[in-house]
C-alpha cells in the first residue's frame, strides 16, 4: 500500500478531484496549508510591517492506494494540477504500513478502497 | 421646558448612539490588526470601558470635566452623581437639549478616548493593570483636559483655542498617552518581526463603523440640528475620503501597490485631523486638511516609527497623536467665521492669532497627557506590573487573560 501526498495550487483542486474520480479513486483528504517551493512567494505589506517569508496558500491532497493503483493516482493528480507554470506543486509517495477501517475493523487492501 | 428643541434633541440622541458605536467599531479596527491569539483581549479592553467609564462618568467624571469651574483647571464635585444634572437644559453648554443628553453625548467621548490608547500596548498588557490605568487616567488626565478645552472657565477655552469635537481632548490626549505607554511597557517580543494583521476584513469593518460614527462625533458636536452640524458633517466626510485617497496614493507610489490597510488608515487619519476643525472650515478646506492628514500620518507611521524604534503597535500615536496635532494646527489655518460665527478666522482667512492659540493648546495638552500618563504607568508598573509574563505573551492574551479562544477551529 502507498500513501500519496500532493501539494497543489488551490485553484486546481476541482480538476485534481475529478481526475482521481475518473480513476475510481474516491477516498481523499484535503487540507489548506501554507508553503513555498522555488516560487519564492510575494511580498506582503501592512503599513510599516513587511512580510518576507514568502509562504503562499496551497492545498494538500492525500490519498491511500493499493500498490497497483499508485501510478494511476499520481498521473491523475499530476494531470489535474499541471498548468506548466512555476508553482504547480509536488507529489510524494510514501510506504503505507497498514490501513484500518474504523467502523468494521477491516484492514489492509480491503480497507483502502 | 419650552427651550428644549425636539429637532436638536432627536439629532443629539442619534449622535450619542453613533459615537457609542465607535467604541465597538474601534474594537474591530484594532482587533483585525492583531494576531488571532490576541483578538479577544483587544475587544474586551474596548468593550469593558463602555461600562466602566460610563459609571465613572456619571459618578464624578462629568462633574470634574464640565462642572462649575474652579481656578480654570477643574470642574469640581458639585455635580457628583449627576446632582443638578436633569432634563432642564444647561444654558452654557447646550441650551436646547436636556442637560442629561449633553452629559450622555460627552460620556461617549470619555469612553472612546482611553480605548484609543489600547492600540499602543496591544498584545502585552495585563488586564488588571489596564483597568486600573484606564480608570485613573480618565479621572486625572481626560477629565481635567476636557475641562480646560470645553468647560466653561477652562483655561484653553478662555485663551481662544478652537477644538470643535475633540482634536486635543480625545486625539492628542490619547496619542500622547499612547506614546508614553509604548515607551513604558516596551516592545512586543520579537518586535519588529511580529505578525501581520490576522483579519483585515474586520479592520475594514471597524474603520467603516468609525467613519459612520464620526458623523455623530463631529456633526453632533454642534449640539444642535442646523447649519453648523451640516458643515461639520460635510467636512468630516470629505476629509476622510481625501485622506484615504492620499494614503492609498502614497502606498501606490512608494510600495507599488495601494493597500486596503493603507486606504482605511488614511481615512481614519483624515477623520482624526478634521475633528478639531470640523465645525469651522469650508468643504474645500476639509479637502486640504484631509490631503495633509493622509500624507503626514503616512510619514509618521511608515518612516518616523521605524526610525525612532518604539513599538506603538497599532499606530495610536502615529495616527491619533500626530493627526490630532496636525488637525489642531490646520484649524488655525483654515477656520473661518463664515462657517461658524462662534469660531474665529485662521491664517487663510486673515486671522493671525488663532494659530498661536492652537499651538499652545497642542503643546499644553500633549505635555500634560504625556507626563501624567508616563508617571501613572510607571507607578502602576511598580505596584501591579504592567506587562504579562513572557510565556503568557507567547501563548496569547485571549487564553491567558480571558480563558477564551476567538475561533474554534476543530469542533
Amino acid at each position: 500500500m502507498k500513501y500519496v501526498i500532493a501539494i497543489i495550487q488551490p485553484d486546481r483542486l476541482d480538476e485534481v478531484v475529478a481526475a482521481l474520480e475518473e480513476e475510481e479513486i474516491i477516498l481523499i483528504t484535503v487540507s489548506e496549508v501554507m508553503g513555498r517551493g522555488r516560487q519564492k512567494g510575494v511580498a506582503e505589506v501592512y503599513r510599516s510591517h513587511v512580510e518576507r517569508n514568502g509562504l503562499l496558500h496551497k492545498i494538500k491532497v492525500e490519498v491511500a492506494v493499493n500498490d497497483s493503483d499508485v501510478w494511476k493516482a499520481v498521473d491523475a493528480i499530476a494531470s489535474g494540477a499541471r498548468t506548466g507554470h512555476v508553482g504547480d506543486g509536488k507529489i510524494f509517495v510514501l510506504d503505507l504500513e497498514e490501513c484500518i477501517r474504523i467502523r468494521t475493523g477491516e484492514t489492509s487492501n480491503s480497507a483502502i478502497r | 421646558m419650552d427651550k428644549i428643541s425636539a429637532g436638536d434633541t432627536a439629532w443629539m440622541l442619534i449622535s450619542t448612539a453613533l459615537v457609542m458605536l465607535m467604541t465597538p467599531g474601534l474594537a474591530f479596527f484594532y482587533g483585525g490588526l492583531v494576531r488571532r491569539k490576541n483578538v479577544l483581549s483587544i475587544m474586551v479592553q474596548c468593550l469593558i470601558l463602555v461600562g466602566v467609564i460610563s459609571i465613572q462618568w456619571v459618578l464624578f467624571g462629568y462633574s470634574l470635566a464640565f462642572g462649575p469651574d474652579h481656578w480654570h483647571i477643574i470642574g469640581g464635585l458639585s455635580w457628583v452623581g449627576l446632582h443638578n444634572v436633569g432634563i432642564v437644559p444647561n444654558a452654557n453648554y447646550a441650551p436646547t437639549i436636556p442637560h442629561i443628553l449633553f452629559m450622555l453625548f460627552q460620556m461617549m467621548f470619555a469612553v472612546i478616548t482611553p480605548a484609543l490608547i489600547v492600540g499602543a500596548f496591544a498584545e502585552r498588557m495585563k488586564f488588571s493593570a489596564f483597568l486600573i490605568f484606564s480608570i485613573v487616567w480618565a479621572t486625572i488626565v481626560y477629565d481635567p483636559l476636557a475641562h480646560w478645552v470645553w468647560g466653561v472657565g477652562g483655561m484653553l477655552r478662555q485663551l481662544g483655542a478652537l477644538d470643535f469635537a475633540g482634536g486635543t481632548v480625545v486625539h492628542i490626549n490619547a496619542g500622547a498617552a499612547a506614546l508614553a505607554a509604548a515607551l513604558v511597557i516596551g516592545k512586543r517580543k520579537g518586535y519588529p518581526d511580529t505578525s501581520p494583521p490576522h483579519n483585515l476584513p474586520f479592520a475594514i469593518l471597524g474603520a467603516a463603523l468609525l467613519w459612520f460614527g464620526w458623523f455623530g462625533f463631529n456633526a453632533g458636536s454642534a449640539l444642535s440640528a442646523g447649519g453648523v452640524a451640516v458643515s461639520a458633517f460635510a467636512s468630516t466626510h470629505l476629509a476622510a475620503g481625501t485622506a484615504a485617497v492620499a494614503w492609498a496614493a502614497m502606498d501606490w507610489i512608494r510600495t507599488r501597490r495601494p493597500t486596503a490597510l493603507g486606504t482605511i488608515s488614511g481615512a481614519v487619519a483624515g477623520l482624526v485631523a478634521i475633528t478639531p476643525a470640523s465645525g469651522f472650515v469650508t468643504p474645500l478646506g476639509a479637502l486640504g486638511i484631509g490631503a495633509l492628514a493622509g500624507l503626514v500620518c503616512y510619514g509618521s507611521v511608515m518612516w518616523m516609527k521605524g526610525k525612532l524604534g518604539y513599538d506603538d503597535s497599532l499606530d495610536a500615536f502615529g495616527v491619533h497623536g500626530v493627526g490630532g496635532m496636525l488637525g489642531a494646527l490646520c484649524t488655525g489655518l483654515w477656520a473661518t467665521v463664515a462657517i461658524n460665527s462662534a469660531g474665529a478666522n485662521g491664517v487663510f482667512h486673515g486671522g493671525g492669532k488663532l494659530i498661536l492659540w492652537q499651538f499652545i493648546a497642542v503643546v499644553g495638552s500633549f505635555a500634560y497627557s504625556f507626563v501624567l500618563s508616563f508617571g501613572l504607568l510607571k507607578l502602576i508598573d511598580k505596584v501591579v506590573g504592567l506587562r504579562v509574563k513572557p510565556d503568557h505573551e507567547s501563548i496569547g492574551l485571549d487564553l491567558t487573560q480571558h480563558s477564551e479562544s476567538a475561533y474554534t477551529v476543530v469542533g
